[in-house]
């Protein structure tokens, strides 16, 4: 029961300013973390190739001149939003068999602050967190130092969460 | 086949592959699309300093450190296997601006010209890198989610909280690359 209540806690506080989090209350071994890898080695080959993490069109969808980065994030949440219409009207299960969950999100302030921060970042390196990632991966090495500012600016945060606000 | 993978792919190819991401890790593991949480978990991993933001156990969303080092992983393969020597292809307008500030190189798909490990060290770079940077690990934070998080998963399942975060996102796009920008370029 004890441990129950913990992992109650423990779920609340990841939940805590967080869209993606671990719904599932199974415990695997690592192993089965392979399967997050090759999805996102997936992702990052699409990001790559269609040019997601390229500055430029960071650059030109802020000034309005092409549609690619428009069409990519259009049709991403169009299938999303299918995707997600899908599972909940014929009540699709995981392949392990547990019920999916998806939390909603309350608003708060820190969605309009902290969105307007990280737009100006946003077209300053030209990739969210996702790119970063990727980028790296292309072999433009300097970019790890801009991770390692995002990881400094996430902990800043945190430190001053309370301060903030909400 | 595999000459048809190196170009560029079009955005109604690579959306909707992005798109399903959210079903894919819904139905693999009950998990929810979002990237930049694992900057949070690196965090709590590395140095949670007594800060209660980094205190929870994040061996629990480790799945998602090992999504994104699955991105960094593609991003390899992608360069390497799936390599398309011509330049990005940009806007004639945005050539033409950007060649202003001395940008000519689109052999890579960040700016050669202005981030690299020597410009690092200059007050262009290190605004773009360093600050540019430090505002994305923070303001993703502060919103709760990214691009992916907000934007794609959070859209996906109509939070109208997220629509307003993605909003934003754009908003202080607009701002930074119109009005701010170009006075950093020039530095």
């Amino acid at each position: 029961m004890q441990q129950n209540t913990n992992t109650e806690k423990d779920l609340k506080m990841r939940k805590l300013d967080a869209m993606c989090v671990n719904e599932s209350r199974l415990e695997h071994k690592w192993y089965h973390n392979l399967k997050y890898l090759t999805i996102g080695i997936l992702f990052g080959i699409v990001f790559v190739k269609s040019e997601v993490v390229s500055w430029f069109r960071i650059q030109e969808m802020f000034r309005l001149q092409s549609f690619h980065m428009y069409g990519i994030i259009g049709s991403a949440v169009l299938t999303g939003i299918i995707s997600v219409w899908l599972i909940k009207k014929f009540n699709i299960k995981t392949i392990n068999g547990e019920t999916i969950h998806i939390s909603p999100k309350t608003f708060n302030k820190g969605q309009i602050y902290g969105g307007l921060i990280f737009g100006l970042g946003w077209a300053m390196t030209g990739a969210c967190p996702g790119p970063l990632f990727a980028q790296i991966g292309t072999g433009a090495t300097v970019i790890a130092v801009t991770l390692l500012s995002a990881i400094a600016g996430t902990w800043v945060y945190g430190g001053l969460r309370e301060k903030l606000p909400h | 086949m595999i000459a048809f993978l190196k170009q560029p792919w079009p955005w109604y190819v690579a959306g909707p592959l992005i798109g399903l991401t959210v079903p894919v890790l819904l139905m693999v593991g009950n998990k929810s699309f979002g990237i930049s949480s694992s900057l949070r978990h690196i965090c709590a991993a590395c140095m949670p300093a007594n800060i209660p933001f980094f205190k929870y156990d994040w061996k629990k969303e480790a799945w998602n450190l090992f999504f994104v080092f699955g991105i960094f992983l593609g991003g390899a393969i992608a360069t390497n296997l799936l390599f398309n020597p011509a330049p990005v292809e940009v806007n004639p307008r945005l050539a033409h601006e950007l060649a202003g500030y001395g940008i000519v190189n689109y052999h890579n798909l960040v700016p050669e010209d202005i981030m690299n490990w020597q410009s690092l060290f200059t007050l262009k770079g290190f605004l773009l890198m360093v600050v540019g940077g430090f505002l994305v690990g923070f303001g993703t934070r502060y919103a709760g989610g990214c691009t992916s998080g907000h934007a794609i998963m959070g859209l996906s399942h109509l939070q109208w909280p997220s629509l307003i975060a993605t909003i934003c996102f754009m908003l202080g796009g607009f701002i930074m690359a119109n009005l701010i920008l170009p006075i950093i370029l020039s530095l």
